[in-house]
Parts: structure tokens; sequence; C-alpha cells
């Protein structure tokens, strides 16, 4: 286990010492605090659509820092060389995956913090208003939805050969599931045969990751969702996460490592 | 014979800055681009519009709290809420049904993803219609035309949010950039009857509404029957103006003429038959003649 959280550890200390995320951070805190700035009709109490704007950059900051920061993590190590050394020493390449999927999530989820903390202090001085459940909800959520993310990215790195590739078909896919997965069944209602199986085939295989997207419930304020269906949700976003692990176990065992 | 850099450099520059003092007053006439006074006409000229239909979407989805179908969900095309909420419609049962666009859960993805999300018909109340108007600010912004942005807008400040100075200047401003709307000139007079109850202001603009109205369909039948309703509420809202005066003569006259055009002419005529019996009970002073 102390292998894992070593390696999980260079990956933290990489994601800070890179500018990925403070640029993201300035970009999200920049374009809120302008949009939040503005004058509708002399009222100051309007305050959802700066929740809006800045959930949505948040979601689109988090997926991006999860993507780039796990796609460039086994190509890197391959690249530079400094993997041999790694497993000579006594890492698995089990550890190794482990370390670099916990490093990365890990990360992401310090940065998710960041990025709540500015929200809450934005929302909060507007609205006077602090709903931390509610926060710490989709915090945990769309941290648990990132798990999958960052999965289903490592298992792309060790498919195609550049860490570009592997993120632009990743955000490709997330993007692709967020907003349409949800709704495939209804499509498939519509299809003739055998569109119609095909889909269905797909929206039963494919991680609902829609489902972790509560942003709707932060910014009208619609209460908290159950604790229970919060837990269920976990446990699904983990078993996703262990299959997409497991399959990219199965490929880097046998996978050979010169570049 | 080799040639300084710094001359060849200032020889470019001087280039460019005759070119560019001789370019600039015709390029400016090239597009109306620049001459715009908002930041959106600056950035994306006459192709802003094509947001402004999203943007009041925006301000639907906001007055429903996020209960929204997606393009993808099945749903009958109509008028938008915030539209009928400001022409006075409240939901029916079957209106309610209607607007349950989910159904019942088609599988179990379906039915544990709506533990997530917003699955309940609500419209904002309570002082949070507010929260709609940066979406109808912008929308009025992206394309000046839209006259339904005002009218709603002037709607949900004046109605709900108790602001009629600001409905009046959103109005107003609807009003510079469609200077025909006889939809702004209804709800601009709604604004002088109802909120600031002066009667003469109101009786001016619905008349100049009237006028607006007949300018725009005189030739066109067609027209002249699609937007009959509005030629309705206008007379009925004069017929009622004129009643409350006592101007009882005039408020059979718009009453009569609002019944050639309404769906409900019944109904019309009852309150006619009301006044016709108020006028033979009290003999009103003020039974001038109609316009």
């Amino acid at each position: 286990m102390n292998t894992i959280w070593a390696l999980a550890g260079i990956v933290i200390k990489e994601l800070y010492r890179r500018k990925d995320f403070y640029v993201l951070f300035v970009l999200t805190a920049l374009i809120t605090v302008a949009a939040g700035m503005v004058n509708f009709f002399d009222d100051p109490k309007i305050v959802r659509y700066v929740k809006d704007i800045c959930m949505l950059l948040i979601w689109i900051s988090a997926l991006l820092i999860a993507l780039v920061t796990t796609a460039r993590q086994i190509p890197a190590e391959r690249e530079s060389r400094t993997i041999f050394p790694l497993l000579a020493k006594p890492v698995t390449r089990g550890q190794f995956i482990l370390g670099k999927f916990f490093g990365c999530w890990l990360a992401t989820g310090m940065a998710l913090l960041v990025f709540y903390v500015f929200f809450a202090i934005i929302t909060g001085s507007r609205e006077q208003n602090w709903p931390w459940l509610m926060y710490l909800q989709a915090i945990w959520l769309q941290w648990a939805m990132l798990a999958v993310v960052i999965a289903l990215s490592l298992l792309g790195s060790i498919i195609t050969a550049a860490p570009s590739s592997t993120t632009t078909i990743c955000f490709i896919a997330v993007a692709g599931i967020l907003l349409v997965g949800g709704h495939l069944n209804t499509v498939a209602l519509h299809q003739p045969q055998p569109l119609q199986t095909i889909f269905y085939t797909i929206y039963f295989l494919i991680p609902h990751l829609e489902w972790f997207d509560i942003r709707d419930r932060v910014v009208y304020n619609w209460g908290l969702v159950d604790w229970l269906d919060c837990v269920l949700a976990t446990l699904y976003a983990a078993a996703f996460s262990g299959l997409f692990l497991l399959l990219t176990w199965l490929g880097f065992r046998r996978k050979s490592l010169n570049t | 014979m080799k040639a300084s850099p710094y001359l060849v450099l200032a020889l470019v520059l001087t280039v460019c800055f005759t070119l560019a003092t001789g370019i600039e007053p015709r390029a400016a006439s090239w597009s109306s681009r620049n001459k715009s006074n908002n930041v959106f006409g600056v950035l994306f000229g006459d192709g802003r519009r094509i947001f402004a239909n999203q943007f009041f979407t925006m301000a639907d989805v906001y007055f429903h709290s996020g209960y929204y179908p997606s393009v993808f969900d099945l749903r009958e095309e109509g008028q938008k809420e915030i539209v009928e909420e400001s022409h006075g419609h409240t939901d029916s049962p079957e209106d309610e049904i209607k607007e349950d666009f989910l159904g019942k859960p088609k599988d179990w993805i379906d039915r544990f993803g709506r533990h997530f999300r917003i699955t309940k018909h609500t419209h904002l109340g309570g002082g949070n219609e507010r929260e709609m108007l940066p979406w109808l600010r912008l929308a009025a912004d992206m394309d000046p035309q839209k006259i339904e942005t005002y009218t709603v807008g002037s709607f949900f400040l004046r109605e709900h949010l108790n602001r009629p100075r600001e409905a009046e200047a959103f109005l107003r401003e609807g009003l510079r950039n469609n200077p025909n709307s006889y939809e702004i000139l209804f709800e601009l007079g709604r604004l002088y009857d109802e909120n600031y109850h002066d009667n003469d202001r109101a009786r001016d603009v619905w008349l100049l509404a009237l006028d607006r109205w007949d300018e725009q369909f005189k030739n066109d039948p067609k027209g002249a029957k699609e937007n009959k309703l509005a030629y309705e509420g206008i007379t009925v809202h004069l017929a009622q103006l004129e009643r409350e005066a006592g101007n009882w003569q005039q408020a059979i006259h718009w009453f009569q003429i609002a019944q050639k055009v309404s769906p409900d002419p019944n109904a019309l005529q009852q309150r006619i038959d009301e006044i016709k019996k108020k006028m033979a009970a009290q003999p009103s002073p003020t039974n001038s003649q109609p316009y």
C-alpha cells in the first residue's frame, strides 16, 4: 500500500508544479467574477446565472484537469524511460496503475475542493446562504464521476500512442455520455431495428455519468439528494472505475515498455 | 546595395499608416458591426440573433427552476410558459399533464437517474422571478427585434417584482428598437393603467397600439386573422378603462369592436348588457360619443 501512496504522491506534486490547474482556476475565477459584476435591472440579488456559469466552468475545468493529468502519466514515464527503474524496484504493474489512478484522483479532488471553496464564497457572498451539505454532495458525486473518467483515461493511455489523442477521445466520450447518455433510451424507442437494439445496448453498457451531475439542484436550490442514492451512485462509480482499472492492468501487464 | 532593416521597417510602417488613413473611412461603411452600441453586436454582428432564442429559452428554463424538456423529450411545440404567463394564462390540470414530459420511468437506469434530476413542475415565485431577468436582458441585446423579450420582461418586472420604472425603461428601449410594435405599446398601456393608474396615458398608448395594428394588417387579411387576439386584447382593455372612468357609451363602443374578433362574443355581450343596465338605472353625465 505504501508503494501505491508513494506513486500517488508524485502525481499530486506534479499537479501543483504544472500550470494547468492555475490557468483553469484563474480563468474560472475571472469569468465568474466578471459575470457577477454585470448589472441587470439594478437588482443586486440576482445570483443564479452566476452560479450556473461558475458550476459549468468548474465541471469543464475539472474534466480537463482529470483527463490531461491522467492521459500523460504512462506515456510520459515511458518516454522519459523512468518507468524502467520504477518497475525494477519492487513495484508491480498493478501497483503502478493503482498508484497513478489514486494520484490523479486525489490531485483532481484537491483541485475540485479549491474550485468549490471559490464557488461557495462567490455565491454565499451574494445569496447570504451557505448550503454546505448540498455542496458536499455535489463535490462528492462529481469526484466519484471523475474516478470513472480517470480510470477510463488510464485505459485509453495504454491503447493510444499520444496523450493528446487519449485526452481528445476520452473528452468526446465523456461529453457525449453527459449530454446524450441519459436520453439514448428515448432515442432508441423511435428507431427501427436493428438500430433500436444497438442504441439500447449502448445505453445499458455505458457508465451513466449524467447521474453525478447535480448542478441544477445546486443552482436552483432544490434540496439534497437522498444519502442512500448517493451511496448507491458511489458504488456504481466504484464498480465502473474498478472495471476500467482491471482492463488497464490486463492490457498493461503484457505491454512492451519500449517506445 | 544593402538596405538597412530599420529603414525597411520604417518604410513598411509608413505604407501601412498611409493605407490605413485612406482605407479606414471606406471600411467603416462596409459593415454596420462597428457602429453597434453593444458588445454582442461588435463581436457577432447579425449572427447574434441566433443566440437570442436560446437565451429566451433559458429564461423559461429558469422560470421552471430547471424542470425543462431536452431536445430528446418529445413535447408539443407551443408558446413558452413565460409568454403564456405574461398573457395571464394559468396552468389547468390538463396543462400540468401536458407538462409531464418525463412520463413513467422506462427502465431502472431512468428510474434511478431521476433521484438526481429535477422532476417537479414548478414556477418561480416569491420574488425569485428576478433570476430570469439576466437571460431576458441578454436576449434583448442579442436580438433587439424580438418583441416578446420586452413584453415578457416588463410583465415580470412590474407584476411580480413591483418595479414599474425598470419595466417602463425596458419597454421604451423595445419601442425605440421596434417603433411599430403594437404589442409593446399594449404592454406599455397596461403599465400606465395597472401600475401608474394613469388612465389618460394608457388610453393614448392603446389607441396608438390600435393604429399600429391597423397599419400593419390593413393589407394583410391573413396576418390580421392570426393576430386578432391582440386586437381583442387592446379593445377590451380600452373598454374596461372607459367603463372604470364612467364613459359607458365609449365602453360599449369598444366592447362591440372587440366582439367582432373575439372567440367568445357572448361573454362580451354580457358586459355590454351590464353597462346598459347601469346606464338605465343611473344615467351617466359622461355619456359622450365614441371616438
